[in-house]
């Protein structure tokens, strides 16, 4: 794209495709703004008229609010934490060589591609079930009590859920990262006296810091709003009603679209507050 | 103190033989090079020295002392590699400062050191830089920097100066030299480039498929190569080999000739020949010349003002008291 007039006809060839993306964000994003200000009550009149900034003052002073916050940003911090750290170490197990790597690594990767409602049911009916589950019956083998998990550990179930989806991610670019690796750093580091936890600690940490970047930002994406496996398991009961599934709740089961839509943009507005957090703590790690 | 003595090492990979049986001393305070063609063996040695590998049977000893199973940290030896392995996020004054904060070292301390390699190696002014920000020659200086703040017994180099163009790769090989007569430590660096070796070795190690052809210093090894192997690896352009009827006639299988125990002349000499392509490298030329009846290309080397053209007939005279004589087997008649 050297000339004036290829970089005025590479612009005109992108506008379509500028053009088609940005109507896609634009029309549910303004369609969303719009509903917040309306009253809106499908099953109750329809468009009631405007209604101002009530529905905003209502979503944020429901006792659901700051729960269903604090439910979103404990699931998503939770399946991260788990999600980089065992991912590092399998990354570190995977680059060893074994025998059938190829296939190891394919059934590492494979969690990812099931959907996540199918996982969340997997999950909810065959390990976790007090009854049945797969847990309960080690469980009752060493003659212990099953625990419910999803009454008594609602976190800590769901968490589970939704990191063993995201760990073959993790993995998988953590695994490419850790590829990249100079021997020869590690084998210098060796040669300086470190030991392997300090060879680990100074050189392969610091190699994978962009990677782990990449992981802590996409997934963050990803994990604001996961719904599925809330909606199969507990259902948003026992605390774990996340915004997303709240704002879900607001449009589908009380039909109150403007409501919903106001929380939409509560939704929008904490992933921008996280995103920005993100970004200052680890964003340096991108440049250079 | 840094002496090295291998005794009867070997090195397999699986069933592959990389190093027969090796026996070699370094002496303390030497500046050895081991060259020889990629694959030969020569870096597995290094690695075998430095601990990198472990040696399939045979004795490493350091001072003396069996290292055999030691550790390559426990050693007391320092590595330069050919990627430089500096450590990229950290600083230049943070790579440096690596091992020593590895053993522990008091932080005044380390600091004395880095300051004293740093001046030593003109980087004084780069050590907030991180590696990334440096050319390939300061860096090269930043991986030399990190070994000799250990203040190690020994030195090993892994063709350090393969990534550098060929103006710096002059500089710094002048650089280490330097720093080997200052430091007087025990270095052993490995090269693929004989010109390397001939310039800075004390004592050069010729390897070919993990056997030492020949051990010696640049001089014994260019006046009295052991065999054919040694004789065409050493010096530069290569030496002429010359099969048959004039070999006989000194007595011999094969004879060598260096390029440049030639002399060239319009008119008359022992043998003629067709010039073919001329590299004029302004001191010096040298000629290919053809059709001498004696080998397909014979090399010689001349003065720079000599000029003859492309196809012209020439007449070559062998100096008789520099000929080297081989038997069948390549190995060299006395």
């Amino acid at each position: 794209m050297a000339t004036k007039a290829s970089r005025s006809a590479a612009r005109v060839m992108m506008a379509p495709a500028v053009i088609l993306l940005l109507g896609w964000m634009l029309v549910p994003l303004i369609m969303t703004l719009w509903f917040s200000v309306r009253t809106y009550l499908p099953l109750r009149g329809g468009d009631l008229g405007f209604a101002g900034i009530d529905n905003y003052i209502r979503f944020l002073t429901s006792s659901a609010f700051w729960p269903a916050v604090v439910a979103t940003l404990t699931i998503v911090v939770g399946a991260l934490l788990i999600t980089v750290v065992f991912g590092v170490l399998l990354a570190i197990l995977l680059d060893q060589p074994m025998w059938g790597q190829g296939i190891v690594r394919i059934l590492v990767i494979a969690p990812f591609f099931v959907m996540p409602t199918v996982s969340g049911l997997v999950w909810k009916n065959m390990f976790l079930d007090s009854v049945n589950g797969l847990f309960a019956h080690v469980f009752k083998f060493f003659g212990a009590t099953p625990v419910e998990w999803m009454i008594d550990k609602p976190f800590f179930s769901i968490i589970l859920i939704v990191s063993w989806q995201w760990l073959p991610f993790a993995t998988l670019i953590l695994l490419t990262a850790i590829q990249s690796l100079d021997s020869e750093q590690l084998e210098a580091a060796e040669m300086d006296g470190a030991p392997p936890l300090k060879r680990f600690w100074f050189i392969t940490i610091p190699h994978l810091s962009r990677a782990i970047t990449v992981v802590l930002l996409i997934e963050t994406i990803f994990l604001l709003s996961i719904f599925a496996e809330i909606f199969v398991t507990t259902a948003g009961a026992f605390g774990t009603k996340t915004l997303t599934y709240l704002i879900f709740q607001r449009v589908l089961e009380s039909q109150n679209v403007g409501l919903g839509s106001a929380g939409g943009v509560y939704a929008i507005i904490l992933a921008n507050i996280v995103a920005f957090f993100l970004m200052r703590i680890v964003g340096k790690n991108l440049d250079a | 103190m840094g002496r090295i003595t291998l005794d009867k090492v070997t090195k397999s990979f699986g069933a592959t033989e990389v190093i027969p049986p090796l026996d070699l001393t370094i002496e303390d305070g030497e500046f050895a090079v081991f060259v020889g063609p990629s694959g030969c063996g020569k870096s597995t040695l290094l690695r075998l020295i430095a601990g990198l590998e472990d040696v399939t049977s045979g004795t490493i000893r350091i001072d003396g002392e069996d290292a055999t199973m030691v550790p390559p940290a426990k050693r007391g030896l320092a590595m330069v590699f050919q990627s430089y392995a500096l450590y990229p996020h950290m600083s230049v004054r943070k790579n440096i400062a690596f091992p020593l904060r590895m053993a522990k070292m008091a932080q005044d301390e380390i600091d004395r050191r880095v300051q004293g390699a740093a001046s030593v190696l003109n980087l004084t002014d780069y050590l907030d830089r991180r590696p990334g920000q440096l050319s390939g020659g300061q860096r090269q200086r930043v991986a030399i920097g990190r070994a000799i703040v250990r203040e190690p017994a020994a030195f090993l180099f892994d063709e350090p100066l393969s990534n550098l163009d060929a103006a710096l790769r002059v500089g710094m090989r002048l650089e280490i030299s330097e720093l080997h007569k200052r430091l007087a430590t025990t270095m052993i660096y490995v090269t693929h480039d004989q010109v390397e070796a001939m310039t800075m070795a004390d004592k050069i190690v010729v390897l070919r498929a993990g056997h030492i052809e020949q051990v010696g210093s640049p001089l014994e090894l260019y006046r009295e190569p052991r065999n054919l192997f040694v004789a065409g690896f050493i010096g530069s352009p290569k030496m002429n080999f010359i099969e048959g009827a004039e070999a006989a006639k000194h007595g011999a299988h094969t004879i060598g000739i260096r390029p440049e125990h030639i002399a060239v002349s319009e008119s008359e000499g022992a043998w003629s020949g067709r010039v073919g392509v001329s590299e004029h490298l302004g001191s010096d030329t040298f000629f290919h010349i053809h059709d001498t009846g004696l080998a397909e290309t014979i090399t010689v080397r001349a003065d720079g003002e000599v000029g003859f053209r492309h196809g012209d007939r020439i007449h070559l005279t062998p100096r008789d008291d520099v000929v080297h004589k081989f038997d069948a087997k390549g190995l060299r008649i006395a």
